[in-house]
């Protein structure tokens, strides 16, 4: 019984595919609203993470954590560039319904 | 008694909560706050994972400055989140669905075994004076070297982009328009005047 409660590599990856099923239904329930899917593509990036940081520190391998170093580089800049987009967006049409959008065509 | 599982299952139990309530929230403001308590707990397993480094970055980079940042947009755009709201139980159906199917591929996958780590692949025990900050700099200073430096390009660029987007001050200082200079033509500028020569009296 204790082989099942202690955690492995197992149990991390099960995590995070958990938070990255629940980032996946976050974007389809947000889906008018712009600011709760950036920060649903956070959690699912979160989750990527944590499968990297498992197998680097199952595998010994310090790389698999450079790489999540580089991951968090591109989700900063992501959403600093997504927020300044949405900034620029409510100040065009005053909202930031997804619906919205389709009237910058005009 | 080794407290590691019980450390992990309260973390993971207290993220799955907490990411929950993100896609839940009525309100965008309480989502980057529950996110905040995502990302803390996410540190503290990055923490039993060994990987202090990473898991004070995620603190201070994320919780300090990126979840700043999206409480500021939320705090500053005033937006009916409620009337958005609206048809939020008529997608609970396709995102279910598409979330259970999601969670059954991926249960394939691990319970498949073909992500197992081989037979005796155990954390090794680290070693006395073994910093975590150390390994990773030196990784990164030499095989990372060139990745590193296109990283600190993409934050330039970020910055950059972030503050040609947004800022919108008045347009006070003198300054050349490139366009209007390679648009300009001799007559623009030049007029040649016809004057009939004046007779020298000496």
């Amino acid at each position: 019984m204790s082989f099942i409660w202690h955690p492995t590599l197992t149990h991390y990856l099960v995590l995070g595919a958990i938070l990255f099923a629940i980032s996946v239904i976050g974007i389809f329930l947000n889906r008018r609203n712009v600011i709760l899917m950036l920060m649903a593509i956070e959690l699912m990036l979160l989750a990527v993470n944590l499968n990297f940081i498992a197998f680097s520190h199952y595998l010994n391998d310090p790389a698999g954590q450079v790489f999540v170093f580089f991951i968090l580089t591109v989700a900063a800049a992501e959403s600093a560039i997504g927020l300044a987009i949405l900034v620029l967006l409510f100040r065009t049409v005053r909202s930031i319904d997804v619906e919205d959008l389709s009237t910058l065509k005009h | 008694m080794n407290i590691e599982p019980a450390v992990f299952y309260v973390f993971a139990a207290v993220l799955v909560f907490a990411a929950l309530r993100v896609i839940s929230s009525s309100n965008p403001v309480h989502s980057a706050l529950w996110l905040v308590l995502s990302f803390f707990s996410a540190a503290g397993i990055w923490l039993l994972l060994q990987a202090e480094f990473l898991a004070i970055a995620l603190v201070l980079v994320y919780v300090g400055a990126v979840m700043v940042l999206f409480l500021f947009v939320v705090m500053m755009l005033d937006v009916n989140f409620a009337k958005m709201r609206e048809q939020f139980k008529s997608y609970i159906p396709v995102g279910a669905t598409v979330g259970i199917l999601i969670l059954i591929e991926m249960a394939l996958v691990l319970v498949g075994g073909y992500f197992a780590p081989p037979t005796g692949a155990v954390p090794a025990a680290a070693a006395a004076g073994y910093s975590n900050t150390r390994a990773l700099g030196l990784l990164l200073y030499t095989d990372y070297a060139y990745p590193f430096e296109i990283a600190a390009v993409i934050l330039l660029v970020a910055i950059i982009a972030a503050i040609a987007l947004t800022h919108r001050a008045p347009r006070t200082s003198k300054r050349q328009d490139p366009g209007r200079q390679v648009r300009v033509r001799r007559s623009d500028r030049l007029r040649v005047l016809d004057m009939p020569a004046e007779k020298n009296e000496h």
